[in-house]
């Protein structure tokens, strides 16, 4: 008996696959959110739904699961009155999620404790552009910042255009002197209305919206969108085409891990790791390209199963590719390793606790730096995983150094991957056809930055309501935390560290 | 360190030959640019990159115009950090609503002569992002744009072709 069975009471909901949907009261919906206070539940995700049916009433839906299990279970309430009661009241990591609720839906959490519009700049010519969708009142008030107080303290306003080439947002920063005494973020700029667009979209048109949701893990949101169709049809990609996704996924992990590594240390001006970690990551994209015809592999994987199948000389080119950058790699490790100057600006330096990586159900290298087990690869096994041989690399320290080290680890554990993928690729079709029909799914998948929750619902092969939650919403706060008591000038390189995305967040 | 150093100085440089200049490129550019500016200007360009709404996915190609296959800087194109020292701004994205202020403060922040180079299919027509509340839908709707570079995301050698087709203007007759 787990945790979910046990508090789960409700009306189950047909056509939800594979976890259950439950209709629930807003008394379970309160001891859902006392579930997670207590840290007996993760929250994965909460959406607003207003369906694209105009009889629908607008819903919430909350995606739960209990981690030592890997139960996943999404409960939905009716907000009859436009109000549910606030998640983010008793469980901070939801507090962004109902803002944004609030400024795409118009639903108001009651009793949330931050109600400022989240998403919405006041740039929109309407307001709750996905319920009421009505013109934008032109007397909002100001954006009000959250109060500092101190003697001699002084605020640092950065962006949304910052210095280098990466993407928009704002960073407040109040210091005293040196010392960061608190950041505040302020995103939503690269907001393009991905949900909106997706709604009565053909499934062709939405899958290319997911996958150009956030560009660096188009592969994992391509996965992920291409799963919950096929949850929500009930059918599954052929096993060829399961590996080859699980291919192109753990391409996309090495060559953003290659990236990354060689970043951080960038910001700690290391830059011969950058130069090395580029030739390293273009390699893996030149051989994505020659593989599957796209240096990132966008638009490959597509519900039913892939776009392409391995180019003929493909896996030759893979493993020579892979050999050599695992020996190249190797030494840059002990280059790191050795690298005393380095080690003292990233070891000690943006620490997240354990206990906020639990309490946010950190994704992605962010938890598993500090000591949150989970891989939805693992956790979850879906195939091919669940027959490939691999270890889920976790360390405690939260700091920058141990971010850097589970990128290594994990970057080493790809490798492994690919090559059993290489070894044990069956042979058959690459994709099965996806036929009518409705239905709802939900799928989470493990990109490189942690897990892609897609959640749908078709109604006659059309998208009804799609949603997608980036690893990033909940790793996004973790920075602000961890950036407490570090000076001005570490921030890139704690920034660099999360790498979270902005486009995947602001969708 | 002294090892990794070595292997570099011993092993040829991983550097490509440069593409030759695009012919679209060309064209559109012949009717933008002006012979004085670029002879002030000479054969080097400082480029100011501003994402207006990208998935990200042009950035990761902009940034591998860094790395050593193609080593953007033998062109005497750099990136740098403020619109003020910038020639060129490079704009990714369908412009989203939230960023258009951005944008146009940010044209208006870098001296004149200057040019925009829209990155993307994203940035030339909204491209898949078209008819939402969020986006204006395209750069030149927000900027005057000189350049168009096409693709989702155009390869590194699409966009290095693009911005050599902008300094090799010297040669090329206007019409």
């Amino acid at each position: 008996m787990t945790a979910l069975t046990d508090i789960l009471q409700g009306e189950r909901v047909g056509h939800h696959r594979p976890w259950p949907r439950l209709s629930v009261t807003p008394q379970t919906w309160r001891a859902v959110a006392g579930e997670f206070a207590a840290g007996r539940l993760a929250l994965l995700g909460i959406w607003g739904d207003a369906g694209a049916t105009p009889k629908m009433e607008p819903m919430v839906h909350m995606a739960i699961m209990e981690e030592n299990s890997g139960d996943i279970a999404v409960v939905s309430l009716a907000c009859a009155d436009g109000t549910y009661p606030s998640v983010g009241a008793v469980h901070p990591p939801a507090i962004r999620l109902e803002r944004a609720i609030h400024s795409l839906y118009g639903l108001l959490p009651a009793g949330a404790p931050d109600m400022r519009p989240w998403l919405d700049l006041g740039f929109w010519d309407v307001q709750y552009p996905l319920g009421a969708c009505e013109p934008a009142p032109t007397d909002r008030p100001d954006y009000v910042f959250l109060p500092v107080e101190g003697e001699s303290l002084h605020q640092i306003p950065v962006g949304p255009v910052h210095a280098g080439i990466i993407e928009p947002g704002h960073f407040r920063f109040t210091a005293g002197g040196e010392t960061i005494v608190r950041l505040e973020q302020r995103l939503g700029y690269v907001h393009k209305g991905i949900e909106s667009l997706m709604t009565s979209a053909t499934i062709e048109t939405a899958a290319k919206l997911a996958a150009r949701t956030s560009g660096d893990s188009t592969v994992a949101y391509s996965i992920a969108f291409a799963r919950a169709v096929e949850a929500a049809l009930n059918l599954e990609a052929p096993p060829r085409a399961q590996h080859i996704r699980a291919l192109m996924a753990e391409f996309e992990r090495l060559a953003n891990h290659f990236g990354d590594v060689g970043a951080i240390c960038n910001d700690a001006s290391f830059s011969i790791m950058h130069a090395q970690c580029g030739i390293l990551r273009e390699s893996v994209l030149r051989a994505a390209d020659a593989c599957f015809g796209h240096r990132l592999m966008m638009d490959r994987a597509i519900p039913g199963g892939v776009a392409c199948d391995l180019a003929p000389d493909g896996a030759n080119l893979i493993r020579r590719t892979l050999q050599e950058a695992a020996q190249r790699f190797a030494g840059l490790i002990e280059l790191y390793d050795n690298t005393a100057s380095l080690q003292d600006r990233t070891a000690g330096t943006g620490i997240v606790r354990t206990e906020w990586a639990r309490q946010f159900a950190a994704p992605g290298y962010v938890g598993r730096a500090s000591g949150r087990n989970f891989d939805a690869r693992k956790t979850l096994a879906y195939p091919p995983y669940d027959r490939l041989d691999f270890s889920v690399p976790v360390m405690t320290a939260g700091d920058v150094n141990a971010r850097i080290w589970v990128r290594i680890r994990e970057v080493e554990q790809s490798i492994s991957l690919i090559r059993q993928i290489l070894e044990s690729l069956p042979d058959g079709p690459i994709a099965n056809p996806i036929g009518g029909g409705s239905g709802e799914g939900l799928a989470l998948v493990e990109g490189f930055r942690g897990d892609v929750l897609a959640w749908i619902r078709l109604e006659d092969m059309r998208v009804a309501r799609c949603h997608l939650r980036d690893p990033s919403w909940l790793q996004w706060p973790l920075l602000e935390a961890a950036i407490e008591g570090n000076i001005v000038a570490d921030f890139p390189l704690c920034n660099k560290s999360f790498n979270c995305s902005y486009s995947g967040h602001d969708l | 360190m002294r090892r990794t150093l070595l292997e570099s100085l011993t092993h040829g440089p991983l550097t490509e030959t440069a593409p030759s200049p695009g012919d679209a490129a060309l064209a559109e550019l012949s009717a933008s640019l002006e012979r004085t500016a670029r002879r002030r200007l000479g054969r080097s360009l400082a480029i100011r990159e501003v994402d207006a709404g990208s998935c990200n996915g042009c950035e990761l190609e902009i940034h591998a115009l860094n790395n050593a296959f193609y080593d953007l800087e033998r062109f005497g194109l750099r990136f740098v950090a403020s619109p003020r020292h910038a020639d060129v701004l490079l704009v990714t994205g369908p412009v989203t609503k939230n960023m258009r202020e951005a944008l146009e403060r940010t044209y208006l922040a870098t001296p004149d002569p200057k040019w925009v180079v829209a990155l993307g299919d994203c940035a030339f027509d909204g491209g898949i992002f078209s008819g939402s509340y969020a986006v204006t839908g395209g750069v030149s709707r927000v900027v005057p744009v000189d350049l168009h570079i096409r693709g989702c995301p155009p390869s590194p050698v699409e966009i290095l072709k693009g911005l050599i087709a902008l300094l090799d203007m010297q040669t090329v007759k206007r019409p």
